[in-house]
């Protein structure tokens, strides 16, 4: 097997809060291959983000704690000076930001901005050949009349533009790795297909890898191929896409998916939302994060509350749970 | 941009000309006599006549702010043949009290209270902002401590009471300074800085404070922002993020309040002049206040709205071109 572009081991991030601290990230481990795309899904709160941002090691300005590994093609980003780490940024690995109104410096020209993110990593472009970069970027992201476009400001563009904005920066240079936050959240729904298959057109043009982060399973059956479910900070499941919305193995994930609305379910069924809400951080339940909202819990008994349960292998997934490989795999999405 | 700069030009033409309207009528609504006022207390009624009629107050308001318009642009004469005074232009009124030219007076003070307002108002942006940058970068360090101490400090003392203060300390016990005399920049350079350099640090210090703040808080706000993450993700370094983000975008808003408050020095350092035997402006319009000396009252009213009517205009234009989203509206 050849070594993964991305290797996370027991990644921890800890908040000093004047609460306490509070462990967002609570010891994940995962690969990246080169080229891939997997999702990351949880509520708010799961940790997700968090994740995400650590990878780039972005959680700027706020007293925080990374422990763990991770390994960009065998390198490990946290052992990195700060000077290393940046001339990653945006080269190696580049980041999509959930709302792409905010996300655009409002002082500069999108040209500006775009070539900005070229000029940092190749220093001595000349001034020509960056316009020209800025313009190809905005004219394969679809912006249209690039040559017009490329002196604007970001208040002249709309959300979806602004977005596919954001994408060519980040696309600027290629990066390996490219983690898309969000991506969509604050898109319309129109638009947000089409971003999607920007981002997945882009990806094969670059050969990226790309973690999508997103709370939203239908981004996750679009384009990716494989999926990590948070939640409270850890990853209780593991699965390849078709596999995880066929057969889903661990309760939570199961109760995500009945959480959705598609066009089967709307004739047959209602819509089960998983009960209660999802525990905050500072007041972490014991054992299973999952166990006061677990409807097997009950009929576990004590190992949910007092055991975190470990990944493992059942059927096509890894999930952690306690119950047995017989009753994840027949539980599946109950009535479907 | 030129359409823009010209709509807000214009508009500060008619504000203004509202504003002189306004003051010249507020002043000569006032119960005392303006006549009166031109000789003593035991004054013959013919004088105060003859005043009066010199003087163009017995003419109806509106022909006498006429007068006084186009006296501004084209110079005036009061009385007749012999007896006759001339102010030229811009002419801004006949200071009977003083028997000179309200323009004369207010040149000959204008530049004391531009030294201090000019020199005050760099050293307060230096101090302010530069302590609110500190502070900000940072946070919770004692550096931090130390600004926004500093800051509650400046905020509590008053002018005058750091002013004196300051002449006890400097000028009084230790003697470096001596007791602070004006002169001009031209005259004397030496002595010029010596007399400004405490207003300078008082009126700095007081003003600076809550700068310290604005500074402080506008950058730690904009930090937050996400367009600076985004610009840590594309891997600038973190001095050109902090300038060419940070600032650029927490500086913009501060530009609006520095250019009002120079703008409302520039009309006059009243109290700072008085502590330091200033003969600025303020000076100039305190006496006047005492004297009932309405000519120069009214000048300097319009002067102080004239700077920041045009400060307002300036600020304006400035802020559509640091902002492009100001421009666009």
């Amino acid at each position: 097997m050849t070594v993964p572009l991305l290797s996370v081991r027991d990644l921890r991030v800890t908040f000093g809060t004047r609460d306490g601290d509070v462990c967002a990230v609570q010891g994940v481990s995962f690969d990246v291959r080169e080229g891939e795309t997997i999702a990351i899904v949880g509520e708010s709160g799961s940790g997700k983000s968090v994740t995400a941002n650590s990878l780039m090691k972005l959680n700027f300005g706020s007293d925080v704690r990374i422990e763990g590994q991770i390994l960009l093609n065998g390198r490990d980003i946290l052992a990195m000076s700060e000077e290393e780490v940046r001339r990653l940024r945006g080269n190696e690995m580049a980041m999509i930001f959930q709302d792409p109104l905010t996300a655009l410096n409002p002082f500069y020209t999108i040209g500006n901005q775009i070539a900005e993110a070229y000029s940092i990593h190749h220093p001595n472009t000349s001034k020509r050949e960056l316009r020209e970069i800025a313009l190809q970027s905005l004219h394969k992201v679809g912006i249209p009349e690039p040559g017009k476009r490329v002196d604007q400001y970001p208040h002249e563009f709309s959300g979806g533009m602004r977005q596919r904005i954001v994408i060519a920066i980040a696309l600027v240079n290629s990066p390996k790795l490219l983690i898309a936050d969000e991506p969509t959240t604050a898109l319309d729904v129109t638009v947000q297909a089409q971003i999607l298959d920007l981002i997945a057109e882009m990806q094969q043009e670059h050969g990226s890898a790309v973690i999508l982060i997103t709370h939203d399973l239908g981004v996750v059956a679009e384009i990716t191929q494989r999926l990590l479910v948070m939640y409270a900070g850890n990853i209780v499941e593991e699965a390849l896409v078709t596999d995880a919305f066929a057969r889903p193995t661990h309760p939570y994930t199961q109760g995500l998916l009945r959480s959705v609305k598609s066009l089967e379910s709307q004739r047959h069924n209602q819509l089960e939302p998983i009960p209660g809400i999802p525990p905050s951080l500072i007041n972490m339940p014991s054992g299973c994060a999952f166990h006061p909202r677990c409807s097997y819990a009950h009929q576990l008994g004590d190992r949910c509350v007092q055991q975190r349960p470990l990944l493992r292998e059942v059927g096509a997934s890894r999930t952690a749970c306690h119950a047995t490989d017989d009753v994840l795999l027949s539980l599946g999405l109950g009535d479907s | 941009m030129i359409f823009f700069v010209l709509r807000r030009s214009i508009f500060a033409i008619v504000l203004l000309m509202i504003v002189s309207a306004f003051t010249f009528w507020i002043f000569s609504a006032l119960p005392s006599d303006p006549a009166a006022l031109t000789c003593g207390k035991n004054c013959r009624p013919e004088v105060i006549e003859a005043n009066r009629i010199r003087l163009g107050y017995d003419k109806p308001i509106i022909e006498q702010y006429g007068g006084y318009m186009k006296g501004i642009f084209t110079g005036r004469t009061y009385g007749e043949e012999g007896a006759s005074i001339h102010c030229s232009a811009p002419s801004l009124g006949y200071s009977y009290d003083r028997h000179e030219c309200v323009t004369t007076l207010i040149a000959k003070t204008l530049p004391v209270t531009a030294s201090i307002a000019i020199g005050a108002f760099t050293l307060w942006i230096l101090i302010g902002v530069g302590l609110g940058t500190l502070a900000a970068l940072k946070r919770g360090k004692w550096q931090d401590r130390v600004a926004t101490g500093f800051s509650v400090i400046g905020v509590s003392f008053p002018t005058f009471f750091l002013g004196l203060i300051s002449i006890m300390v400097f000028v009084i016990w230790t003697g470096l300074l001596p007791f602070p005399q004006y002169s001009g920049i031209t005259e004397n350079p030496w002595k010029w800085m010596t007399s400004l350099i405490l207003p300078w640090f008082v009126l700095a210090i007081v003003s600076a404070a809550s700068y310290v703040r604005m500074t402080r808080n506008g950058i730690l706000e904009v930090m937050n922002e996400e367009f600076v993450r985004l610009g840590l993700a594309k891997g600038l370094k973190r001095k050109t993020l902090i300038v060419k983000y940070v600032m650029r975008a927490a500086l913009v808003p501060i530009v609006t309040i520095a250019g009002l408050d120079f703008a409302f020095l520039l009309g006059g350092a009243l109290v700072t002049e008085s502590i330091f035997n200033l003969p600025g402006l303020g000076k100039l319009t305190l006496a006047a206040v005492i004297n009932s000396d309405l000519p120069i009252l009214v000048a300097t009213t319009l002067v102080a709205a004239v700077f920041i009517v045009v400060a307002n205009a300036v600020v304006d234009i400035l802020y559509g071109y640091l902002d492009p989203r100001v421009r666009a509206k």
